[in-house]
């Protein structure tokens, strides 16, 4: 029997030992996602703010369509509120759904702000979905995301 | 059976690499891979050069142009503090009060003292033990790339105005030869990428020109600054060739080589490169 | 390590204001190996503040998902001349600081 499945699978073998010479190759440009699996980026968000579920809306992330690198993309959320003592942002997280650590960044932010605007550059593990979720004075939680496709370099050093 | 043949995207698209480099190394090589190891022909058409930032994605050409936000400036203000500072020596500011304006734009140039091919780093270091009694710098030092950055950047905008004839001519033909010639596992020249597939896609990436004008440049896949000696050692294991040291006389000598090709592009450092 | 700040040396009162910080740092976020394999330490600032006459104003708990060179940007209002100070703090605990004077008329 298994001499009948190694005879059969001739091809498959080969392809596999093509897939890890290329993956020898390629190791150094994959090593943050191969020493550390993705988080769960909802319990990183549950971890956070508790119980409570952002509902869609008032965020937009923007980041570019396409990264040649993920080392630096650049990052930039935008939270629709007037930014009153009555009604003001207090907070803006960041998580990176494919990431070791989904939470990339935790902004404190106030009254104060005058505009619920911030930007940075950050690191991708690979192609994701970027979320941002802001909590409000009143202690609703809002949220929004961006794609972006972090593309493989020419030439792996 | 079926379950056999789903591979994950990562793993496709390494197989696509290696499929890509064995076919882009393979067939090009084919030729000339038992006469010569010289890929005779002649250089890039100076009309159509073109820097490398028009080979990146608009937001990293967004992070070069950012006159706050190109994370190049760090190491051009130490370098710049660096140039000024005197509180062990002489600054280097006390002699070059013209900080050095335009000055990178004719490196590497032929050392008469020294009888040798120098750059920028090895003038640097020149200095430093001359005329300062300070201890040369390693390549890739922060203090190294600090100078040679603001150095570079007191050019920005200049195109290099090299001499490559005379007594230089010989470093120059030598750096020719190296752009040339065929190398490591995969056999290719720089010519191969740079002259005869720029602006043709490999894998995610636009195959660039291969100019110089940018470093020392912020590599996003460094994620910190580089000498041009670092890109073109990243380039030789890029083929699978042995690198050469960053300052080492091969170096040294496609750099000039490099900078005359540039033709009339601006020195665009500190540039930011994928 | 080099601190780069944007901030307007001068502004109406009431004032939205854009600020921008940025500082020399690897942000080693502890998932890299070096040449022979063995895993980098991680080594990241883990806090950035702006204070504003000595209220915090703004302020970043990082990951390292951030990136190397951690660059910055965000709003303040603009209500009276004093100090705008920029701090970051690593997660040993050392901080890095600069300073801006603004001046509200």
């Amino acid at each position: 029997m298994s001499g009948k499945q190694h005879a059969s699978t001739l091809p498959g073998l080969r392809r596999r030992a093509l897939l890890k010479g290329a993956l020898a190759v390629t190791g150094a440009a994959y090593l943050p996602a191969s020493i550390a699996a993705p988080e769960d980026v909802d319990a990183a968000v549950a971890e956070l703010f508790g119980s409570r579920t952002p509902q869609p809306g008032k965020v937009t992330v923007k980041i570019p369509p396409i990264s040649e690198n993920g080392y630096s993309v650049p990052l930039s959320v935008k939270v629709d509120s007037p930014m009153t003592a009555q009604n003001h942002v207090v907070r803006i997280a960041v998580f990176a759904e494919e990431n070791p650590i989904a939470l990339v960044a935790n902004f404190e932010l106030g009254q104060r702000a005058g505009k619920a605007s911030i930007q940075s550059r950050i690191r991708m593990g690979g192609s994701q979905r970027i979320r941002a979720v802001a909590e409000m004075s009143d202690g609703s939680l809002w949220s929004g995301y961006a794609f972006s496709i972090v593309t493989l370099a020419a030439c792996v050093v | 059976m079926l379950s056999r043949l789903k591979i994950s995207s990562a793993k496709a698209n390494a197989m696509k690499l290696l499929i890509a480099l064995i076919v882009f190394g393979t067939s090009l090589s084919a030729l000339g891979q038992v006469q010569s190891q010289f890929y005779d022909k002649p250089d890039l058409d100076r009309s159509l050069v073109r820097s490398g930032t028009d080979f990146l994605t608009e937001s990293t050409r967004q992070m070069q142009k950012d006159s706050f936000g190109n994370p190049g400036l760090l190491w051009v203000d130490q370098g710049k503090a660096l140039f000024e500072d005197d509180t062990s020596t002489v600054s280097c500011d006390s002699c070059h009060e013209d900080r050095l304006t335009g000055v990178f734009a004719k490196y590497p140039k032929h050392d008469v003292e020294l009888n040798k091919l120098t750059n920028i780093e090895g003038q640097i270091n020149q200095c430093r033990t001359q005329h300062q009694a300070l201890q040369p710098l390693k390549y890739e030092s922060t203090t190294l790339l600090s100078l040679t950055a603001y150095i570079a950047s007191q050019s920005r905008g200049m195109p290099y105005s090299v001499t490559v004839d005379g007594g230089v001519k010989e470093y120059f033909d030598r750096g020719r030869e190296y752009f040339f010639t065929r190398r490591g596992q995969l056999n290719l020249a720089c010519t191969q990428c740079h002259d005869d597939n720029w602006g043709r896609m490999l894998r995610g990436d636009r195959v660039s020109q291969g100019h110089s004008n940018a470093y020392p440049a912020y590599r996003l896949e460094w994620q910190t600054m580089g000498s041009l000696h670092r890109r073109i050692a990243d380039c030789d294991v890029g083929v699978r060739a042995a690198p050469f040291a960053s300052g080492s006389p091969e170096y040294l000598e496609l750099e000039l080589y490099l900078a005359w090709r540039s033709a009339n592009l601006p020195i665009e450092s500190p540039g930011v490169r994928r | 390590m080099t601190i780069r700040i944007s901030a307007p040396s001068s502004a109406n009162r009431g004032d939205v204001i854009e600020l921008k910080a940025m500082i020399q740092h690897d942000m080693e976020s502890g998932y890299r190996r070096d040449q022979y394999g063995r895993p980098i330490t991680r080594d990241i600032l883990k806090y950035f503040e702006c204070h504003y006459n000595g209220e915090i104003v703004f302020r970043a708990e990082l990951f390292p998902g951030i990136a190397a060179n951690p660059f910055l940007s965000f709003y303040t209002t603009a209500t009276e001349s004093g100090t705008l100070l920029f701090r970051w703090i690593d997660q040993n605990g050392q901080t890095w600081e600069e300073q801006a004077l603004l001046e509200v008329t």
